[in-house]
């Protein structure tokens, strides 16, 4: 069954466009079919992230106005042929993305996918308010701060009562991904816990993504922090959220940076 | 103070912010809920009084003050001159 799930914030800059990557590509290891779809009109990224950023022919804009098929504008990814990029368009207005095109165009991605993973933008404009309209599960992803777990709270209310879910009177399953967590910063009291950030926004925790190197590197080069550096602490955190994601239980950890003596001894920036 | 500083560096800054956090939500997510209640209540009071009188849509106001022992429910219609009845019988013509 094609379930839609949506990655979104409320705020900015805290890690949305990663975890889609991140997850749509963990999905994809197992051999399900997935198609991660940018809705950040005007602000596209996802393509850059996945490493697709040269092979942009259509958008999802031209699929909503029906200037192109949905075939023609879906990207194969390079690494894994059932890992799908559905790319915003650069140059239109939000606007364009009109709600009928968009109910037409997810109905038509949940025939051909096993997972569509739709990257929200920042905000609680149309643009977030269509990514998160046709979802069945939705990913919050919150920094350990308190602006972003403010807007989470936000966003939390938002798919209770905006979704198509929610206006069935249907149950909207949503999980909490932290990232850039700090753990060592958290336990001197120096940075919001796990606990008090799963007190505060009350949803069910699926996945503690420790502030990394990784992730950056990952971005540079254009490719899924799973996907490129499997063993890092990000990647492996990402890869138990993606089990946890399709009903597996799995023990809930803070992974850490697998390090050497030296870089123990010398700090993290040692190594 | 600097040399106390010394022996404690890290003064913990998140149970500050755990607080703040509760706080301001539990008061937001309130308000939250309110705004709907305030849209319905304005709704429904201008399809009362249009049922009786011409009345544009955008004079009815209702405002809510929350506070701590009692909220205050403020509704302020402004019905413009001279007033329309839709109906002849019912004489009493609100002002």
């Amino acid at each position: 069954m094609s379930q839609v799930l949506v990655v979104t914030s409320g705020k900015g800059g805290v890690g949305k466009t990663t975890s889609t990557a991140a997850i749509g590509a963990a999905l994809a290891l197992s051999g399900q079919r997935v198609a991660v779809v940018d809705f950040d009109v005007g602000l596209r990224n996802l393509d850059l992230v996945m490493g697709a950023e040269r092979r942009v022919v259509y958008d999802l804009i031209n699929v909503v106005q029906g200037e192109a098929k949905l075939q023609q504008a879906l990207i194969r990814d390079k690494r894994l042929d059932t890992l799908y990029v559905l790319p915003a368009s650069q140059t239109r207005d939000k606007d364009a993305l009109t709600e009928e095109g968009v109910t037409r165009v997810m109905e038509e991605l949940r025939g051909h996918f096993d997972w569509v993973v739709c990257d929200s933008p920042a905000g609680i404009e149309r643009g977030a308010m269509l990514a998160m309209r046709h979802a069945d599960v939705a990913i919050v992803v919150t920094n350990p701060e308190v602006s972003s777990v403010r807007d989470s709270d936000r966003i939390i209310g938002m798919l209770d009562s905006k979704t198509v879910k929610a206006e069935k009177g249907e149950y909207m399953e949503k999980h909490l991904l932290l990232t850039r967590y700090d753990a060592a910063r958290a336990e001197r009291g120096q940075m919001l816990k796990v606990e008090d950030v799963l007190e505060i926004l009350s949803i069910p925790l699926l996945g503690i993504i420790p502030e990394s190197e990784a992730v950056l590197n990952a971005s540079n080069v254009g490719c899924p922090v799973t996907l490129v550096d499997t063993d890092s602490a990000p990647a492996r955190a990402y890869l138990d959220a993606a089990r946890r994601l399709e009903g597996e239980n799995i023990p809930m950890v803070v992974p850490a940076e697998r390090r050497g003596f030296m870089s123990k001894l010398f700090g993290r920036r040692a190594a | 103070m600097t040399i106390f500083n010394f022996f404690k560096p890290s003064r913990s800054s998140a149970p500050v912010a755990r607080d703040r956090l509760q706080i301001l939500l539990q008061h937001e997510r309130v308000s939250a809920g309110a705004s709907d209640l305030i849209a319905k209540l304005r709704e429904e009071i201008l399809g009362v009084i249009a049922r009786h009188v011409d009345i544009p849509a955008d004079k009815v106001q209702v405002k809510m003050q929350r506070g701590d022992a009692v909220s205050t429910l403020e509704v302020e219609i402004e019905l413009p001159n001279p007033i329309r009845q839709r109906r002849k019988e019912g004489a009493e013509a609100a002002a």
